[in-house]
């Protein structure tokens, strides 16, 4: 375990029933890092969270809180803290009394107590609200609610499962910059729990990407969403568009593939290993496409197709190609830079596809 | 709700809930009409305005016995039950376990046995015992028939309310025992307090059971019952009525402020 690894997760496995929820999952969590558990709802992700709070006992394996094992401590006994998907603010009681909560044996004066209360208050910016009940609370406030009571107690992490589903877009995204200040502030590590890639993206340091109790990447959003180690991942972080290809000739430099639909291309070798004749995706993103309406001179690095449906996005703009060698339409994605969306309107029109080598990611495929 | 409906032009609707409130309440008022009446007989035109069958009933022992009996049965049913129901609706909403459903029904089914089986069985079973009729034996038998209702009651109070809850305190550094007082006790405690008020009032004035399993001490039901044939005795049980109802009245009153104030806030100051 490396010392600035404040989770560990060591070979951790959970069935429900006939279930796995989790299945031999192994990393680990920085000192003061901002983590996402990313994935489809049944991956195993809040199984994840709720072990680390200790509402769940793995199967086999052991969770580790700053080199402590876990299994024989309670959830009341753990130096972590969590923000429920609910919020789960005690409705008998008001603000200050969820906030003041879990410090009945803090052995702090009233005073002092008093006074860290309203520091909390200060930094969720509830000033004022202390007395109110939970039920005069919008969604919001409740959430601030649940933030402070959890942060009140300065736990080594704080866990957060999908705090921010329940809110419309304009509050979560205002609320995904303020959680995201706050754990810069408070130098906290975070460990949070959605299935929606924008926020992740968004909020975090480094993200592990779950599908059905594995995890099948670690990396920070700009790794992920660039450059992808699997298929799934590729495809569920942001669109992609996938090409079927194989590779013709590999040397140390660079790797030749072929694909029917776009033809041949040249791509700098990657990490991973390619012998020849193994079969790969080529992969480009829908914003990676740049659609031009007449033939360009150079065919190289272009696709031809004919205009198939599209949907305005108002910033942007999502069309399908359809291309004459497949039977998948190819999506693109364009900024809507003036106010004209006149492409938009002509469907069937010929359209080529212009796209660089950079644009491309080889993944394996099997 | 605002009706722009006249009042002296009532619809059906009205008609129907002032008859249906007349035929509910309109018998329980002779109760107090007619012991205040200076006449043994019950029977119209009314007489002269007296106290004294409540003099009578403060006079006469077996009354006030029969009565501080069902009292007695009554609130240690009331409290064992809800004790009991409590811990059962707890494991029942809160743990998964085989066998769970067929629990639950098999507990609830003195609710549809007749009254009059259970008791015919019961005192097959206690004198095969050799166990003497008392007022424990009638205590038994209605806990027997108040726990389904307390159960009942519960069940639905726990599964109103979020199970996260409970968590959160435990999250929170509570211990169970803890968070039990702290968070599910004060928002269960509405629950807790209609199935004390409704198994004390199953109890109080529960009859057969009581006749089948009761020795000497006699419980109020079977005092009134077996007071029937001697008319004389009759108006100082209208009297006894009409202070049980008055009494339940305040206690159902501040039974339902409790209830209000139990889901109030809890302040930071306490702590």
């Amino acid at each position: 375990m490396s010392r600035d690894a404040i989770i560990s997760f060591q070979d951790v496995s959970k069935s429900f029933g006939k279930v796995k929820a989790v299945d031999g999952v192994n990393f680990e969590i920085n000192r003061g890092e901002f983590f996402s558990l990313l994935g489809p709802s049944g991956c195993g992700k809040t199984t994840l969270l709720r072990m680390v709070a200790g509402f769940e006992m793995p199967d086999s394996g052991e969770v580790f809180i700053d080199g402590q094992p876990m299994s024989a401590i309670p959830p009341n006994q753990r130096p972590v803290n969590m923000v429920f998907q609910n919020y789960a603010i005690f409705p008998h009681m008001d603000v200050r009394g969820n906030i003041s909560f879990g410090m009945r044996k803090s052995g702090l004066s009233k005073v002092e107590l008093n006074r860290r209360i309203d520091e909390i208050l200060e930094l969720i910016k509830l000033q004022g609200f202390g007395k109110r009940g939970a039920d005069e609370l919008s969604g919001g406030q409740r959430q601030r609610v649940a933030l402070a009571r959890a942060l009140i107690k300065q736990p080594k992490v704080l866990l957060l499962d999908e705090p921010l589903g329940a809110l419309d877009k304009k509050l979560r995204e205002q609320m995904q910059i303020e959680l995201r200040l706050l754990q810069q502030q408070l130098g906290i590590t975070f460990l949070f729990v959605t299935h929606d890639q924008e926020e992740a993206l968004t909020l975090s340091d480094r993200i592990a990407v779950m599908s059905e109790g594995h995890v099948k990447e670690i990396a920070s959003p700009a790794q992920l969403y660039e450059n992808p180690g699997s298929r799934f991942v590729a495809d569920f972080i942001g669109s992609m568009n996938f090409f079927k290809g194989e590779v013709v000739d590999s040397n140390k430099k660079h790797l030749r593939i072929t694909s029917d639909t776009i033809g041949d291309i040249v791509v700098p070798e990657s990490d991973t290993k390619y012998n020849v004749k193994y079969p790969v995706w080529i992969a480009i993103r829908p914003e990676k496409l740049q659609p031009v309406f007449s033939e360009p001179d150079d065919l190289s690095h272009v696709m031809e197709g004919q205009m198939g449906p599209s949907a305005y996005l108002g910033d942007r703009s999502h069309f399908y190609v359809h291309l004459a060698k497949r039977e998948e339409p190819v999506l693109v994605a364009l900024q809507n830079l003036d106010r004209s969306n006149d492409l938009l309107r002509k469907p069937n029109q010929r359209v080529w596809l212009k796209w660089s080598i950079e644009a491309v990611v080889v993944l394996p495929r099997d | 709700m605002k009706s722009n409906h006249p009042w002296w032009k009532p619809d059906g609707l009205l008609i129907y809930a002032i008859l249906y409130l007349v035929f509910i309440y309109l018998p329980v008022l002779f109760l107090p009409l007619f012991s205040f009446n200076n006449s043994t007989y019950i029977t119209f035109p009314l007489k002269d305005f007296t106290l004294k069958w409540y003099a009578k009933m403060i006079n006469s022992p077996g009354l006030l016995e029969a009565l501080f009996n069902s009292i007695k049965v009554g609130l240690l049913v009331a409290i064992f039950s809800t004790i009991l129901g409590l811990l059962a609706a707890k494991s029942v909403t809160r743990y998964r376990f085989k066998g769970r459903g067929p629990l639950v029904s098999f507990i609830m089914i003195p609710l549809v046995i007749p009254e009059i089986i259970l008791a015919i069985s019961l005192l097959i079973l206690i004198s095969q015992a050799n166990i003497p009729l008392s007022l424990w034996t009638i205590g038994f038998s209605h806990l027997l028939l108040c726990i389904p209702f307390s159960m009942l009651i519960l069940i639905s109070r726990m599964e109103g309310f979020d199970k996260s809850l409970e968590e959160a305190a435990l999250d929170l550094g509570e211990n169970p025992w803890m968070t039990f007082w702290r968070v599910t006790f004060p928002i269960v405690l509405p629950g807790i307090v209609a199935s004390l008020l409704l198994t004390f009032t199953i109890s109080f004035d529960e009859f057969v059971l009581a006749f089948f399993l009761s020795s000497t001490d006699a419980t109020l039901p079977i005092y009134i019952w077996s007071s029937l044939r001697f008319p004389t005795k009759i108006p100082a049980i209208l009297a006894l009525g009409a202070s049980i109802f008055v009494i339940s009245f305040f206690v159902v009153t501040f039974a339902e402020w409790v209830r209000r104030r139990g889901v109030k806030l809890e302040s930071t100051s306490g702590i």
